[in-house]
């Protein structure tokens, strides 16, 4: 645990327990409100965003990026409500036709430009570059109040700390709100609360996660951060905060774990080769989800007998 | 263009021709699988299916590399992937009834865990020295420049076992589709035809994974089959509707990305499918967005007409400028807005209605009769002559209606 460890494992590591935090933060409300494939749908559609944000501006530069794959989270979202709405036919339908036919846009589009010259790929768009965002300046721990190494951190890290920490102000905020719209949308309605502004809100407040999250450690990651340890934490307890609380806890635990299995876990099987800290930190949560599925004290309905 | 046109007629290379039969026949059995998944309302669980392929494909490499094989053996690829499709499913269904996480949780969960699992597999293999090549990377999105041809037969072969279990069990599907207690009832074992359904999407799944690769191949369930809604209410028709749309897009789409490079065969034929699934949004007869705006305005100048000549008889002005025109058109009104003659025979008719239907709902009490009144349906299609003779006698005798003049 030494400056080896500071300068290529630490900076990986939070970045995906910040991605994990900022995607499981509103997968909470995604799950209660049944609107999980929402995070699905997102992460599909972000990639004809990115690339035709690189057409437009010609560079892979961040901010455009980040953009196109917003405003193509919303073009996605509002193209399900508008084929629900003329099509009268189902949810999942809906979006099964939307976000399909916009991947499947962006992958043409990717073929037919040239973006040889660029990193920009369906594998990467998938699976994230988590393992090469490392800090080479750093040189030990004494490196984290150096402020000279601390400049040359990789830009991923305080965007995607900022994204997670802004998601969880607005969590704070808009917690009553949230809460009573989630869970009572009736009564919301009744005393005053926009609840189809809120409901908007927290679609686009996950796309935002889910493109935030995306640039540094890929589609994967942001799937299943949506569902997994919210999912996991929902069977834990009935209480919205403590699931919350869970769910964020079970979020950093998989990346922290999933990332050490991916870098550490084959060598220590005696393999030379690390596997994709993405898919490893996936395939965590989901064993936690699994955990709590068979064990977890709220597992069942209301009303149903554990078990039966 | 003539290389498309070429490719359209199968005449752009052994490969290409290979390619196009085998998206047409994939499309085809992928839009009929897809009709029934949609119908029970269950279309994103083919989404966790697909992306469920993915670690069996990787276990299955391994497990062939391990015996000695060479583990790029498609058969054996595709046996791995429908088994790891099948776990994905029964875990999708386990969470759903065993917890209380709804369905869309459980897909979304068994997607990208399994997915995960399965890249997890890929730098895996990408780390054996016999993996480097393997390029299993191609059944993510699809690869069809190296179809070989008994990969050809097994997809042909594939579709066509597809399209006939979907033929032969047509009728219990539709039964569970729409009605799943009545058709338990009637003793149809619900739980085995649903098993037989996802089967089938199953199979189409894994038959395009060389084609479509696995990301895509949701699209080709579901598209077609939406799309096909829009021009039918008949489950029959629908299905061989959503199968031609599907075979369709497949031919359209492989032919096209044969005649040009740089259009990846699996993309363009979702597109192509998606563009059918706008046209059919904006045009379908009936279901359609056109449709449903002239049925709107036919609607709309129904009630003008009516209010309008209503107004006539009783002699009120008329400002509203629809109705005027409405009125004008048919003759009905003088440009300086006098009824004409035909205008005052059919305003007398109107009242006459009116008056009439006023008396009917003052003296029956049959609300299913009554209840029709809308100020649009004439009461001759609602009551029979001799009743309305009876509310003609309570009424007395016609009357002539006002027109300008005063008579």
């Amino acid at each position: 645990m030494g400056a080896e460890f500071v300068q290529f494992s630490l900076t990986p590591m939070l970045i995906g327990v910040f991605a994990a935090i900022a995607c499981a933060l509103p997968g909470n409300f995604l799950i209660l409100r049944r609107q999980a494939l929402i995070g699905d749908a997102i992460s599909h559609v972000v990639l004809p965003g990115i690339v035709v944000a690189f057409l437009v501006t010609g560079t892979v530069a961040t901010i455009p990026m980040l953009i196109g794959a917003g405003a193509a989270a919303l073009v996605a979202v509002v193209l399900i409500e508008v084929i629900l709405r003329l099509g009268r036919i189902e949810p999942g339908a809906a979006m099964g036709v939307v976000f399909t036919a916009l991947f499947a846009g962006g992958v043409l589009l990717l073929e037919q430009s040239d973006t040889s010259g660029v990193h920009l790929d369906v594998d990467h768009a998938l699976m994230g570059n988590l393992e090469t965002l490392i800090w080479l300046r750093a040189s030990g721990w004494h490196s984290v109040i150096d402020p000279v190494a601390l400049a040359h951190l990789p830009p991923e890290l305080p965007r995607i700390a900022a994204v997670a920490a802004l998601m969880a102000v607005l969590m704070v905020i808009f917690w009553r709100p949230l809460k009573l719209a989630t869970f009572d949308e009736g009564f919301a309605r009744a005393i005053g609360l926009p609840v189809s502004a809120i409901g908007l809100a927290l679609v686009i407040a996950a796309a935002v996660a889910a493109v935030a999250a995306f640039d540094a450690v890929g589609s994967i990651i942001v799937i299943a951060m949506f569902i997994c340890p919210p999912a996991a934490a929902r069977l834990l307890t009935n209480a919205l905060a403590a699931q919350v609380w869970i769910s964020v806890g079970i979020a950093a635990g998989s990346a922290v774990l999933g990332y050490v299995l991916a870098g550490y876990g084959p060598i220590w099987m005696g393999f030379d080769h690390s596997v994709s800290a993405a898919g490893m930190i996936a395939t965590v949560s989901g064993l936690s989800l699994a955990l709590a599925c068979v064990w977890g004290p709220h597992r069942t309905r209301a009303g149903g007998a554990a078990g039966a | 263009m003539t290389g498309f046109l070429a490719a359209l007629a199968l005449q752009a290379g052994y490969n290409a021709a290979l390619v196009t039969i085998g998206a047409a026949l994939l499309g085809l059995s992928a839009g009929m699988a897809g009709s029934f998944l949609v119908l029970r309302k269950r279309a994103l669980v083919s989404d966790a299916m697909a992306h469920a392929t993915l670690p069996g494909i990787g276990v299955a490499f391994l497990v062939m590399v391990a015996l000695g094989g060479d583990g790029r053996d498609l058969p054996g690829l595709l046996i791995g992937s429908a088994a790891s499709a099948l776990i994905g499913l029964v875990l999708v269904d386990w969470i759903v009834r065993r917890t209380r996480l709804a369905e869309d949780a459980a897909i979304g969960a068994v997607l990208s865990v399994f997915f995960g699992l399965g890249v997890v597999l890929l730098t895996v293999i990408q780390s054996l020295e016999r993996g480097r090549q393997a390029g299993l990377e191609d059944f993510l999105l699809g690869a069809t420049a190296g179809m070989l041809f008994q990969d050809a037969v097994l997809i042909a072969a594939g579709g066509l076992v597809v399209v006939a279990v979907i033929l032969l069990l047509r009728r219990p599907m539709t039964l569970v589709a729409f009605d799943p207690g009545h058709a338990a009832a009637i003793g149809v074992r619900v739980a085995r035809v649903d098993l037989a359904m996802m089967a089938l999407v199953m199979a189409v799944t894994v038959i395009g994974l060389t084609l479509v690769g696995l990301i895509l191949i949701v699209a080709l369930l579901i598209i077609p089959a939406v799309t096909a809604r829009f021009w039918s209410d008949r489950v029959e028709r629908m299905l061989w509707i959503a199968g031609a749309i599907g075979g369709g897009a497949g031919y359209l789409g492989a032919a096209l990305s044969a005649s040009a490079p740089d259009l990846p065969t699996g993309p363009i034929i979702v597109l192509i499918a998606a563009g059918l699934f706008v046209l059919s949004l904006l045009l379908a007869p009936r279901r359609g967005l056109l449709a449903a705006i002239l049925a709107r305005r036919r609607f709309q100048a129904r009630v003008h007409w009516r209010q309008g000549l209503l107004s006539l008889a009783r002699a009120e002005p008329i400002h509203d400028p629809l109705t005027l025109r409405i009125l004008r058109a048919q003759g009905v009104i003088r440009p300086d807005g006098v009824a004409t003659e035909k205008g005052r025979a059919l305003a007398a008719r109107s009242l006459r209605d009116e008056r009439r239907w006023d008396l009917a709902r003052a003296m029956h009490q049959d609300t299913a009769l009554t209840g029709r009144y809308d100020g649009l349906t004439p009461i001759e299609t609602v009551f029979t002559a001799d009743q309305i003779a009876d509310f003609d006698a309570a009424l007395g005798p016609p009357q002539a209606v006002g027109g300008q003049d005063g008579r």
